[in-house]
């Protein structure tokens, strides 16, 4: 921070440290170089001042001592000359008797950062490590590790690694915590410090000795460690299981991740692990910090992924509080999302309600979002509340309302009737882009059943003139465009309109112009497999997952004796679908109408979706019913079809924790793909059935070519 | 493995800044605070990434203190050093602000030099007492004046004196005589600390309550965390012996003896508590160290011994002339004798509110209407417990419909307790071995604070 007249005050400074009555009064030589340090801390250059507080260092007094040497170790580097003159001062201090001037001496030799300097500092350290006192201990044990960080080409004495290794028996917990975390630097290319059976146990039995930012840092470093027996295994697991409800949310997480990484083989441990550490997890997002609040939400949000309904019973924890930071409260309604079970689900919404009406409008937004993600799985419910909130009229509700019913029916578009009747009318209250663009989208793709569309696109197009943000514009040529195709006699007009207004105006031009082309000339790739499938499909009727599962089961029960029914199963050759995001898929199906109704979450496997569509060939529409599911190389015998979504799903999140050990490689590994295609159809048509594997198949290799 | 440590004034001055690793680039500190100030709205991530490093920070005190960090480090353990860094500045120097952390920049050099190379090596307060060697300068010194205020918390002692609120806050001395001696790996200190001539101990009960209470009256949700605490200014004291309630049961099926007992369900102890007394007796027993301790930590989760201490009956209506009334009845449920003090309420409005009059019951209380926050906040200075409040709040809204009635709502209460805890935790004596040879001072403090506490209308 430059302030006025700074060079002044060093003049001023340097003159009262070169002052020898000054110097000789040393209450007023330390207030002078409390000036200089000051002025150091705010950003102020004071490198200038160097060789007077190179003179200031020889004294015995400890506080200026210390000062001092903040000054010294931040410019050492600018002025690697004059350093030379300190290190005589610190080597004598090196021998003081005092073990407090010795330590401090030594970690600031150490500290002045200068690569001329190592051959005065190794001599020092070396007789550090020997020395009495712990404190000076501690500092020479570090020292080698930084001294070894100032040339990192050149190799650390092979004796000075042993002397390391031997005081990680020292008396002192901190020495020798500090001569993991040395080896550890030291050792970088090789792996770091070895740990072997000794050395583990040995870190174990004084582990309670440690504070608590000694024991993460042996825990964090004894996961290398990989125990011979499943005796020793479980020796190790119950000496650690009272850090594991440790009050220290470090000492906890660091034991849990131990535990988890122990049992990795051992489902069981790890889930009992999980459960136990709920109570100190519940009490750090109860804790009078709202950072570490928020760090243990964080954490508690990643341990859902792999343990679903982890506290499911505690939902009532994660109750916003009425005074909380905006960026908790929406940590909280994310975790309640994932915690919604049948029996808690009345009250979760009741009070994620209360949130809707919050006076910070992201917490509101957030709020609404938490409801719709809720709706996929209990739309009725939330959709009643959605609805409610329309009747607010408030501008940034009802845009959050509209967007959240978008996202909904693309997931379930059973819902778009009551979402068709819901959002008439709401156009007057929105004012904000996305939300604009979200009713926009909605009448392109539902113009059919809303019998007002044609009107409501008719105002935004009469004041697409005012409008300013280019995405709404899209939007509104997009969803005239789609409304022409199907109710063409009360759009032609309007239609014109806006695109005479986007071919006039210069300054939209760019912004419609690419729109304009790819509504017309179909040249993205979903648009071409589209016209490539012989046959046509449709979403409608749609389908619930309930009703899904009941005709999935349903046709493998009945398979032999209907004659209107038929079950295949192909395998199609080469996609690599693990990489392709799941979401990315679903789109793509989406405008190929055929509806995804659940999939596996991404990086899991077995990897697995299911979806559904409607062939409507000119003799007969047909409901074609698929499972799409792949297996690493050689499970695929034990793949047996015609399991319901639910053991699906579940089968799907078990996979995933045991993903986080050793699934990486494996996956990196398999690079032939072949996935297994279930498609139940009913009645039978097989020309439509190949129809659709083909449409399948084509997204499937589109969609993995494209991603890296 | 923390690569710098620095803390920013809330105008973003740089107040410290402690290089450990020397790999930082020199726009450290502005990016952050750029960083930090880009942010709409009140959502501080706490962690950020900037270039190669991560910034963890912690607001305390109107201050920023931030941690820089590679990607490998867990997040816990740098918050944690934060919160105890910020604790420690608060035991040395007597408080956490812009001005005391100026004011004893040198102090703060000091306990950060403490931490070698990014590497934590110690934080408790008396470990580092040998090491420290500045004295603090206390932004406002200790004088009889302070003792003429009444603190916040009230006192119950032998001689029912009100404690002093500025004692609590004020640093640990750090000055030394001389002696040293050489025993073994060790130096010993002797030291003796002067606290103008007065030596003292204080024990801090504090409960932190988070309640919901539906529209219908029924209570929701009821949370309360707390925190026994030990502030020890005594010169020599070897061991105390805190005796809690007799009747006091940890988790949901130990139960003891018959009636009313006080329950909490899960509680955690500082290391250094010894507990061999605990089951039999419910007695701590613990070597203080200087500054504050932690010595207890507990939770209680949906079961409270007592109703909940504030209710409310709401009536809510439109009038003839299409002004919103409020009409709010306020019931403190807390015994006879005890009070609440510092009460506010916060009561959502409708969007577009323009004015307000009001009638409340007595002329000690206040209220205003905020249009930014919508909210009509009503204060009351001291509420006696078995009492009733009441408060008429005319509001005109513009375009009043039927939907506006349904943003009224909820209200937040915030308050402070005095001399009450929730789950009726409490001290039933505080022994100091060896007996102290002067006049020691030994207070016992208990405050009940609104973490949140809700009531939908």
């Amino acid at each position: 921070m430059p302030y006025l007249g700074n060079e002044d005050m060093v003049k001023d400074l340097r003159r009262a440290l070169s002052n020898p009555h000054v110097q000789s009064d040393h209450l007023r030589y330390r207030n002078a170089i409390l000036k200089v340090i000051k002025l150091m801390s705010q950003g102020v250059d004071v490198s200038n001042l160097f060789s007077e507080m190179v003179k200031a260092c020889a004294t015995v007094d400890v506080v200026q001592k210390k000062l001092v040497y903040v000054f010294l170790c931040s410019y050492a580097a600018l002025n690697p000359e004059l350093s030379l003159l300190v290190i005589n001062t610190l080597r004598k201090d090196c021998q003081d008797p005092n073990p407090m001037v010795r330590s401090l001496a030594l970690r600031n030799m150490t500290n002045l950062r200068l690569p001329g300097l190592v051959e005065y500092v190794e001599q020092p350290l070396s007789a550090g490590l020997r020395d009495r006192a712990a404190c000076v201990r501690r500092v020479a044990v570090l020292g080698w590790a930084k001294l070894h960080n100032l040339q990192p080409n050149s190799e650390t004495d092979a004796s000075v690694v042993n002397e390391l290794y031997g005081l990680l028996r020292d008396p002192d917990p901190i020495v020798m915590v500090n001569c993991l975390r040395a080896l550890e630097e030291i050792l970088k290319e090789e792996g770091g410090v070895t740990i072997n059976k000794p050395i583990a146990h040995h870190l174990l039995n004084r582990l309670k000795e440690c504070d608590v930012w000694g024991q993460s840092e042996v825990l964090k470093i004894l996961q290398r460690y990989q125990p011979h027996s499943d005796d020793e295994l479980f020796d190790i697991l119950s000496l650690l299981d009272s850090s594991l409800v440790s009050p220290h949310p470090p000492v906890m997480a660091a034991t849990l991740s131990l535990f988890l990484s122990l049992s990795s083989a051992l489902p069981a441990v790890s889930l009992a692990a999980l459960e136990r550490v709920q109570g100190p997890l519940l009490a750090a997002c109860g804790s009078a910090s709202r950072e570490m609040r928020f760090t243990a939400l964080c954490h508690i949000q990643l341990l859902l992924r792999s343990v679903p309904g982890l506290m499911g019973a505690h939902y009532k924890r994660f109750f916003c509080g009425y005074a909380e930071p905006a960026f908790i409260k929406q940590r909280k309604m994310q975790v309640l999302v994932e915690l919604v079970n049948d029996e808690n689900v009345a009250m979760i919404l009741d009070e994620l309600k209360e949130y809707c009406t919050d006076v910070n409008t992201d917490t509101a937004q957030a709020a609404i979002s938490a409801i719709g993600r809720i709706g996929r799985s209990y739309s009725d419910r939330c959709l009643k509340i959605l609805i409610g909130l329309l009747g607010l009229k408030q501008e940034h509700i009802t845009s959050a309302v509209v967007q959240t019913m978008r996202d909904l029916v693309w997931v379930c578009p059973q819902c778009s009737e009551t979402v068709c009747s819901a959002l008439e009318g709401c156009e007057e209250t929105l004012q904000d882009s996305q939300g604009k663009q979200a009713l926009l989208w909605f009448l392109g793709a539902y113009g059919d059943r809303v019998s007002s569309a044609p009107y409501t696109l008719e105002v935004f197009i009469d004041t697409v003139r005012c409008e300013t943000s280019p995405g709404v514009k899209m939007e509104l040529l997009t969803a005239s465009v789609r409304l022409f195709l199907c109710r063409p006699a009360e759009t032609q007009d309007m239609l014109g309109r806006l695109l005479h207004y986007c071919i006039d105006s210069p300054a939209d031009s760019l912004a419609t112009k690419p729109r304009l082309s790819s509504v017309g000339l179909p040249d993205a790739p979903a648009d071409t497999l589209a016209t490539s499938a012989v046959v046509p499909l449709s979403l409608f009727p749609t389908l619930s997952p309930q009703e899904f599962e009941r005709l999935w089961v349903q046709g493998a029960e009945h398979a032999e004796e209907k004659l209107d029914f038929v079950c295949r199963t192909e395998h199609l050759q080469g996609p690599n679908v693990t990489r392709v995001s799941p979401q990315s898929l679903q789109a793509a199906l989406q405008l190929l109408n055929i509806h995804t109704l659940a999939f596996t979450p991404p990086r899991a496997l077995p990897w697995r979706i299911y979806v559904y569509t409607h062939t409507a060939a000119p003799p007969r529409t047909t409901l074609v019913l698929a499972e799409l599911l792949y297996q690493e190389a050689g499970a695929h015998a034990a793949a047996a079809d015609g399991e319901d979504t639910d053991d699906a799903a579940a089968l799907a999140d078990g996979e995933e924790e045991a993903t986080f050990g050793g699934g990486e490689t494996a996956r990196e590994r398999a690079d032939v793909k072949e996935i297994q295609v279930t498609l139940k159809q009913r009645p039978r048509d097989d020309n439509a059935l190949k129809d659709v594997l083909s449409v399948l198949a084509t997204v499937l290799h589109t969609l993995s070519c494209q991603t890296p | 493995m923390i690569s710098q440590v620095f803390v920013l004034s809330s105008k973003g001055d740089r107040l410290v800044y402690k290089d450990f690793r020397g790999n930082a680039g020199s726009d450290l500190v502005s990016g952050f605070y750029e960083k930090v100030t880009a942010l709409t709205g009140d959502q501080p991530p706490v962690v950020m990434r900037h270039k190669e490093v991560h910034f963890v920070h912690v607001r305390q005190g109107g201050l920023y203190l931030v941690a820089t960090t590679t990607a490998d480090s867990s997040p816990f353990a740098v918050i944690e050093f934060l919160n105890r860094f910020a604790a420690l500045v608060k035991d040395y120097c007597g408080g956490l602000s812009e001005k005391s952390v100026q004011m004893n920049f040198a102090l703060i050099y000091e306990l950060l030099d403490e931490m070698d190379y990014g590497y934590v090596q110690s934080t408790s307060s008396d470990v580092l007492k040998n090491f420290i060697q500045t004295e603090a300068v206390s932004p406002r010194p200790f004088s009889l004046f302070d003792l003429a205020n009444v603190g916040l918390f009230g006192a119950d002692t032998q001689q029912s004196k009100v404690a002093p609120s500025s004692a609590a806050t004020r640093p640990i001395q750090v000055r030394h005589h001389m002696t040293r001696l050489q025993a073994g790996n060790f130096h010993l200190r002797v030291c003796v600390c002067v606290q103008g001539g007065k030596s003292e101990i204080f024990v801090d009960v504090i409960e932190r309550m988070t309640v919901v209470i539906g529209a219908n009256g029924v209570l929701m949700k009821a949370d309360v965390q707390g925190e026994v605490k030990v502030k020890c200014f005594l010169p020599s004291c070897s061991e105390i012996r805190i005796g809690l309630n007799e009747d006091l049961s940890v988790g949901a099926s130990q139960l003891r003896g018959y009636g009313t007992t006080v329950r909490v369900d899960q509680c955690s102890f500082h290391p250094a508590v010894r507990l061999e007394e605990f089951d039999s007796h419910r007695i701590l027993r613990l070597s203080p160290s200087h500054g504050e301790q932690s010595v207890m930590q507990y939770q209680l989760a949906d079961h409270l011994p007592s109703a909940p201490p504030f209710r409310l009956f709401p009536a809510i209506e439109k009038d003839s002339g299409g002004r919103l009334l409020m009409y709010l009845k306020l019931r403190c449920d807390l015994p006879p004798k005890s009070a609440a003090v510092n009460v506010g309420a916060t009561i959502r409005v409708p969007k577009g509110c323009v004015s307000m009059s009001q009638e409340l019951s007595s002329p000690d209380q206040s209220a205003e209407l905020s249009p930014q926050s919508r909210a009509v906040l009503w204060t009351i200075p001291r509420f006696q417990g078995g009492t009733q409040l009441s408060a008429l709040f005319k509001l005109d809204v513009p375009a009043l419909s039927s939907a506006s009635m349904m943003e009224v709502g909820p209200v937040g209460l915030s308050f402070e307790l005095p001399k009450t805890t929730a789950t009726g935790l409490h001290v039933r004596f505080l022994r100091l071995s060896p007996v102290q040879p002067g006049p020691a001072q030994r207070w016992v403090r208990y405050v009940t604070h609104s973490d949140s506490y809700t009531i939908r209308v």
